[in-house]
């Protein structure tokens, strides 16, 4: 790339974008999502999905999950720059252990009567996804998996009478006995 | 009445604050006051131990505060207002973020029930303030203050430095509840900076240090930061080994000027010998530096051939710009102890001749050199001049932003830490005058100089009053060449010589303006006339602005033209318009 005349140096790196889970271990306290998200935001790292909830309300922990893309250094800045949070107690990258299992809840609005309400319930069935609602034009389906089923699932009812979808975003954890 | 009124633990939030600053040892504060604040204000009325320095605008507070505490490696204490007193910190908590400056900076709120009403001086401080500080705490319960300001002393002292803020409601500074001195639960358990280094990596880091042929020790700030035993580790270990050593620009003074291995700094603006012994070296061990953008140049031809070695406390420095082979997390010191005990165990000293030979052909390009004149004062040679007539003495040297302050660091020799302070990450005009104010408060003996340029010093100039208040002899010491130079150079380099809005029109008389401030003012225009001048200014006992009239249209040389390696510099002498114009060759987008 020809250098732009400037007083910064112009990069073009280009490093292959990876796709990583991360677990982060937080003290729950007034802020702390606002500090993560602002790392996110003002470092101009990619957010995918993040879910965030108490996990151990005695010891006052939350737990958050992050999906985020960027390249090998990026996601490696990332995990050092979330550590250094105060209030983070520990950052574990589900990606790189290869032995984690990442859920995701959606609940899918779809409208329709005949021939596309019966697909619509076969397919469902077909997901495991469960009726949580129906009225005689439609239907509330709750769907558990991984982000690549939900999406399917999501693609198969659109031309079906797709109304909206609501989505948890990823939880992840090891598998086997140990705790991170 | 019941018992709890005979505990002396039990006080209002205000006098708490009060308390927590004496017991964390703080002598001097700087501030500014607002309704959000008075409950404090009057507690500080009330004793002696603290003393208080009244500001004129709440960025001087802050400046003031990190110059003392650079100066002084204790950290710098912040009292200001809600609303306007906190935005006003934005710039040096930002400035103290970048640069790893310990501050903690108070501020008032308004009262609790009034949060988030848009009540008259509010404004979301701690939110304002997230991104600017090590990290911010709201406090809502009287019972918690204590705590908070604990840790917040804590925070901001340990690990790699840096500003916290503390947003104290005005309730809350009212209401009476218990403190407790400071204790180790105070501080919340997932912060543990580690500060031991990993003996695996120490040991690979001696190994390759022990078999460098073409060795260099690049050290930075965190050497400072880390404190008097790591200034003289460093110094040993460049003894021990025979190394060459260049440093950043926040670094200046860990190993010596005089020094025989100092090459001078590097980047942008360092030495032709600093640049080019990091571009060829096949060791480099780094040390409390993160490898920044001024630093590197062009990334991907940042001293290709080189196994680098990196010691840093915050392990988000490794490899955020440049890819080290032996990463040591940890305080300098403390690593730079157990790399010497091993090194002397174990190695010898690496045979270098060969590379020293090499390092004195690169010093007698005489990067530095600029044409002396006797009609106009050249501005490196004012600073010659002036460190010349001042060697000796206890100095302490600040600076604003721009040319002058690479001259500063180019041509002023430091032979101890804790002796400069400039802003080095974020690069703030306006720094210097404050700072110098804060390090005159901490030093008030030694003679503090701001290094100043004509644009800079007007961005916090009201400060003049508080040192003539505080009657803190400061010498501002003005290159004045009526241009903001290094905005000004860059236009002539990138932009076409088109100079939009780079002159200093209407520039204030300094002399007068120092004599309305109730200061000293002193105008130098001739070089016959410095050296006199320069005597009278430390002679005087009150703050001083010295307008130092300098060669208009002179720049700042060494230069790594942006895009291109430490191997490309633009020495002075090829500074001429043709070079100039194919080193800075490429489009003209201004990015
Ligand atoms: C607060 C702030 N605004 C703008 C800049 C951009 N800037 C960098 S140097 C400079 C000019 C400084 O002029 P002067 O103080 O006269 O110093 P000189 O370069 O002439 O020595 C400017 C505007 C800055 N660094 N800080
Ligand atoms: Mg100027």
């Amino acid at each position: 790339m020809n250098q732009p005349a400037s007083a910064y140096f112009i990069e073009d790196r280009h490093d292959p974008n990876e796709t990583h889970t991360l677990a982060v271990l937080v003290q729950n306290e007034p802020g702390v999502l606002a500090r993560v998200i602002g790392l996110f935001s003002g470092r101009g790292y990619n957010i995918e999905s993040l879910t965030v909830s108490e996990t151990e309300s005695q010891k006052h922990l939350s737990r958050i999950t992050i999906v985020t893309t960027g390249t090998p250094m990026v996601i490696e800045q990332i995990k050092h720059q979330l550590d250094r949070m105060i209030p983070v107690y520990r950052v574990v990258d589900m990606t790189l252990t290869k032995r984690s299992i990442e859920r995701e809840l959606a609940m899918v609005k779809v409208r329709g009567q005949g021939e596309h309400r019966v697909e619509a319930l076969r397919l469902a069935d077909a997901f495991r996804a469960r009726v949580i609602d129906a009225t005689t034009e439609s239907f509330v389906f709750e769907i558990t998996g991984n982000t690549d089923k939900i999406n399917q699932f999501i693609d198969l009812m659109r031309p079906l009478g797709l109304v909206e979808v609501s989505r948890t975003g990823v939880a992840a954890i090891g598998r086997g006995p140990e705790g991170m | 009445m019941s018992d709890k009124s005979h505990d002396p633990n039990q006080m209002t939030g205000a006098a708490m604050i009060v308390r927590a600053l004496i017991d964390h040892g703080v002598k001097d504060i700087f501030g500014y006051p607002g309704g959000a604040v008075l409950p404090i204000y009057d507690e500080i009325f009330q004793q002696s131990e603290v003393q208080h320095i009244l500001v004129r605008h709440e960025q001087g507070a802050g400046h003031a505060a990190e110059g003392y505490a650079r100066s002084t490696g204790k950290p710098g204490v912040v009292v200001v207002t809600s609303g306007p007193g906190a935005t006003n910190m934005v710039t040096p908590l930002t400035d103290a973020l970048m640069d790893s400056i310990p501050l903690v900076c108070i501020t008032g709120q308004v009262p609790t029930h009034l949060i988030g009403n848009d009540a008259f001086q509010e404004c979301d401080t701690v939110g304002i303030t997230r991104p600017c500080t090590k990290h911010n705490w709201l406090v809502r319960d009287v019972n918690d203050l204590a705590k908070v300001l604990h840790e917040a002393f804590y925070v901001a002292t340990s690990g790699r430095p840096g500003p916290v803020l503390v947003d104290v409601p005005k309730d809350v500074q009212f209401a009476t509840g218990t403190y407790h001195p400071p204790r180790k639960s105070d501080v919340h358990r997932s912060y543990a900076p580690r500060v031991k280094g990993d003996a695996t990596q120490i040991r690979k880091a001696v190994a390759l240090l022990a078999n460098a042929k073409r060795p260099v020790i690049y050290s930075g700030g965190g050497v400072i930061n880390s404190g008097p035993e790591a200034t003289k580790l460093l110094r040993e270990l460049v003894e021990v080994t025979g190394f060459p050593i260049t440093s950043t620009l926040m670094g200046l003074g860990a190993y010596p000027a005089s020094g025989k291995n100092w090459l001078g700094m590097l980047g942008m603006h360092g030495t032709y010998e600093a640049n080019m012994t990091m571009h060829d070296c096949d060791v480099m061990l780094c040390v409390g530096a993160r490898f920044d953008d001024r630093i590197t140049g062009r990334v991907d031809a940042f001293s290709p051939g080189s196994k680098k070695i990196h010691i840093d406390i915050d392990p988000s420095s490794i490899n955020k710009n440049i890819r080290v082979d032996v990463p040591i997390i940890g305080d300098c010191g403390n690593i730079l102890g157990d790399i010497l005990q091993v090194f002397k165990a174990e190695a010898k000293k690496p045979d270098i001749k060969a590379w020293w030979q090499q390092i004195a052909q690169w010093r007698a390009r005489n990067s530095l050199f600029y044409k002396k004149s006797n009609d106009v004062i050249l501005p490196q040679y004012a600073i010659q001049r002036l460190f010349e007539l001042t060697r000796g003495r206890d100095t302490y040297i600040t600076t604003e932003v721009g040319q002058h302050q690479m001259w500063a660091a180019q041509f002023f020799g430091f032979e101890e830490p804790h002796r400069w302070m400039t802003s080095g990450g974020l690069g703030t005009m306006g720094y210097g005058l404050p700072a110098a104010v804060g390090v005159q408060v901490a030093h008030p003996d030694s003679l503090v100089i701001d290094i100043a340029g004509d644009a800079s010093v007007q961005m916090t100039i009201q400060e003049m009053s508080t040192a003539v208040q505080y009657e803190l002899p400061i010498k501002i010491f003005i290159l004045n060449n009526q241009y903001m130079g290094m905005v000004r150079q860059w236009q002539q380099l990138l932009h076409g010589n088109r100079l939009s809005h780079s002159y200093s029109e209407a520039l204030p008389d300094f002399v007068k303006l120092a004599e309305a401030y109730g200061g000293v003012g002193i105008r130098a225009h001739k070089p016959a006339d410095l050296d006199g001048a320069i005597k009278e200014m430390i002679s005087v006992k009150r703050p001083v602005l010295f307008d130092c009239r300098v060669a208009a249209l002179e720049n700042c040389f060494p230069m790594i033209p942006s895009g291109k390696a430490h191997n490309e510099m633009l020495l002075p002498e090829q500074a001429n318009d043709e070079a100039t114009a194919t080193a800075f060759a490429g489009g003209k987008a201004l990015v």
